[in-house]
């Protein structure tokens, strides 16, 4: 990438808001507090990471996004009414079902929604992640890597708005890890989607992030917000530069910061 | 497909070759063990007969015994039938009970705190307690027998079964929440898959003990006028002192648990053989 090309900034890459939270509160067992006081705002297009360290809540927010639970305190609004399909889900296992096919578990979230003649969208959303003529193959027969391929294809069949990631790469070798990285901010250039990711790698979170949320435990709260202004598309090259690398440190006091709040 | 089929075709090694063989030898073991068992055993039966001059009122010889079932093929095969029908019947019946129940169990927490504690109290009472007071109530002998290879049958399907309903991974239930599926889209979709394994297991426990049902109703309850199950021809041979019969009886009882356990393991690795770990065979 050459200084001339024309580059969007990853500030104006994201749009108006897509869903925000309000000092929201999550109570566990009426003495655990999960989340306090917690207010975030997501935007249109943007990939924003939570980064923070274990027992911080990061998945707790993801999972009342998601509607899986619901805040003990303060509003989630979304900025528009969600259709089914809207929002999907990649968690840090592939969570697929060993008695599927790839093709099955694929278009689990088109049979959930009664809907037909998806064979072409499926056949599409695999050549995305790279599994073509994988169609056919159960979850056993495939690697970590390509397992996890094949959550992401299922999390991307239903072209939603809004990807919730929950450490989606940890369980895998950094080789794998980096790879599946560049991957994701193709298909997320492809389908133009919203992105939260949650990690707890800070390399990670610089080289995939427009924003990253550093959050920390005991009560979990977003303790710096930080924004990664450096262009789309980005490629190894930037995993070397001197810039990545400047963020890099910047994002590591943020954590040091984070884990000393707790 | 073709990455993952690659590996097959990988050079052999030293190490592999052993291995190979290895395996060849366990497949042949596996099928002529047990068969070396056998004949050693009615070899053995034989001897001993002979050597101690056993008079065959006590105990026959194996080739009186292949005589008897030979010669009285007829009315045996018919009473196999009987016993092979209601064995299936009782399990058939087992089955859409046992699966129908777990189902209403995991749909309802009610339902389950309700009818659990009975369904195990008519587990852990008796058969043979329970049966003559069927028969009486019962009509029908038929049907009696039923009833009481059912009750001993159903509840490993019961138990395996809502066991295997409730063992849904976290994760997937979760996304199919995120998704919006249904009750009878989790059911269908992700409860009834994950059980799967387990109700099969639960099958094949009771396609045992339905067989002890139908043997031990009969022993109970008699046929009356119907044509006798086996259990009838061993009851009926052993009035007469008849042991040989007895004996091609209980070789007719034992063949039947065998095509029993076989056929439902059959079925078991055919449902599993894709995807579950025990059914996949793996290399080592």
């Amino acid at each position: 990438m050459t200084p001339d090309t024309p580059q969007t900034t990853s500030r104006a890459e994201t749009g108006p808001p897509l869903l925000s939270m309000d000092r929201i509160g999550k109570v566990f067992g009426g003495d655990v507090v999960a989340l306090r006081e917690m207010s975030l705002e997501v935007r249109e297009g943007e990939f924003l990471s939570l980064l923070g360290p274990s027992g911080c809540g990061k998945s707790t927010v993801l999972r009342l996004i998601a509607g899986l639970t619901q805040p003990t305190g303060g509003t989630i609004r979304w900025a528009a009414p969600r259709a089914p399909g809207d929002l999907s889900v990649v968690l840090q296992e592939p969570t697929l079902m060993p008695w599927a096919t790839v093709e099955g578990n694929v278009g689990l979230p088109f049979k959930l929604q009664r809907k037909g003649e998806v064979a072409d969208r499926i056949a599409e959303a695999l050549a995305l992640v790279g599994l073509e003529g994988f169609a056919k193959a159960y979850p056993r027969e495939l690697s970590g890597g390509m397992k996890m391929r094949v959550s992401i294809a299922r999390a991307l069949v239903t072209r939603p708005r809004l990807i919730l990631m929950d450490e989606p790469f940890a369980a895998l070798d950094e080789i794998t890890r980096f790879k599946l990285n560049d991957d994701l901010l193709a298909l997320k250039a492809a389908i133009g989607a919203t992105v939260i990711f949650v990690t707890h790698s800070v390399f990670e979170s610089v080289f995939l992030s427009n924003r990253i949320a550093v959050m920390a435990a005991r009560p979990g709260r977003v303790i710096r917000e930080m924004t990664i202004d450096a262009p789309y598309p980005r490629s190894t090259g930037f995993r070397t530069s001197a810039g990545y690398a400047a963020y890099c440190r910047r994002t590591s006091e943020a954590l040091r910061e984070a884990m000393e709040a707790a | 497909m073709t990455t993952h089929d690659a590996d097959l075709a990988q050079p052999a090694d030293a190490e592999e070759i052993a291995r190979a063989r290895r395996r060849r030898a366990e497949a042949i073991g596996k099928w002529v063990l047990p068969v070396l068992v056998v004949a050693l055993t009615v070899w053995l039966w034989d001897r001993i007969v002979v050597w101690n001059e056993i008079p065959h009122y006590i105990l026959p010889r194996p080739g009186r015994v292949l005589e008897e079932l030979t010669q009285n093929w007829a009315s045996l095969y018919q009473s196999f039938l009987v016993t092979l029908q209601l064995t299936f019947g009782a399990l058939a019946i087992a089955v859409i009970g046992g699966v129908a129940l777990a189902v209403l169990f995991t749909q309802s927490r009610w339902v389950e705190m309700s009818f659990f504690p009975y369904a195990v109290i008519l587990q852990v009472t008796p058969l043979v307690a329970i049966a003559p007071l069927i028969f009486i109530y019962v009509e029908s002998r038929i049907v009696g027998l039923l009833i009481c290879a059912w009750i001993v049958a159903f509840f490993p399907i019961l138990s395996n079964t809502t066991l295997g309903l409730k063992s849904v991974d976290p994760n997937l239930d979760d996304l199919f929440s995120v998704y919006g599926a249904s009750r009878w889209q989790r059911l269908r979709y992700l409860q009834a898959p994950s059980a799967l394994p387990y109700f099969l297991g639960g099958l094949r426990i009771a396609g045992g003990l339905a067989l002890i049902g139908a043997v031990v109703a009969e022993y109970v309850g008699g046929t009356g006028t119907a044509q006798g199950g086996l259990a009838f021809r061993i009851l009926e041979a052993g009035y007469r002192l008849a042991i040989p019969t007895m004996f091609a009886a209980l070789l007719l009882i034992a063949l039947t648990g065998v095509i029993i356990f076989a056929s439902l393991s059959l079925l078991s690795h055919l449902l599993l053989r894709k995807w579950h770990e025990s059914a996949v065979t793996r290399d080592r």
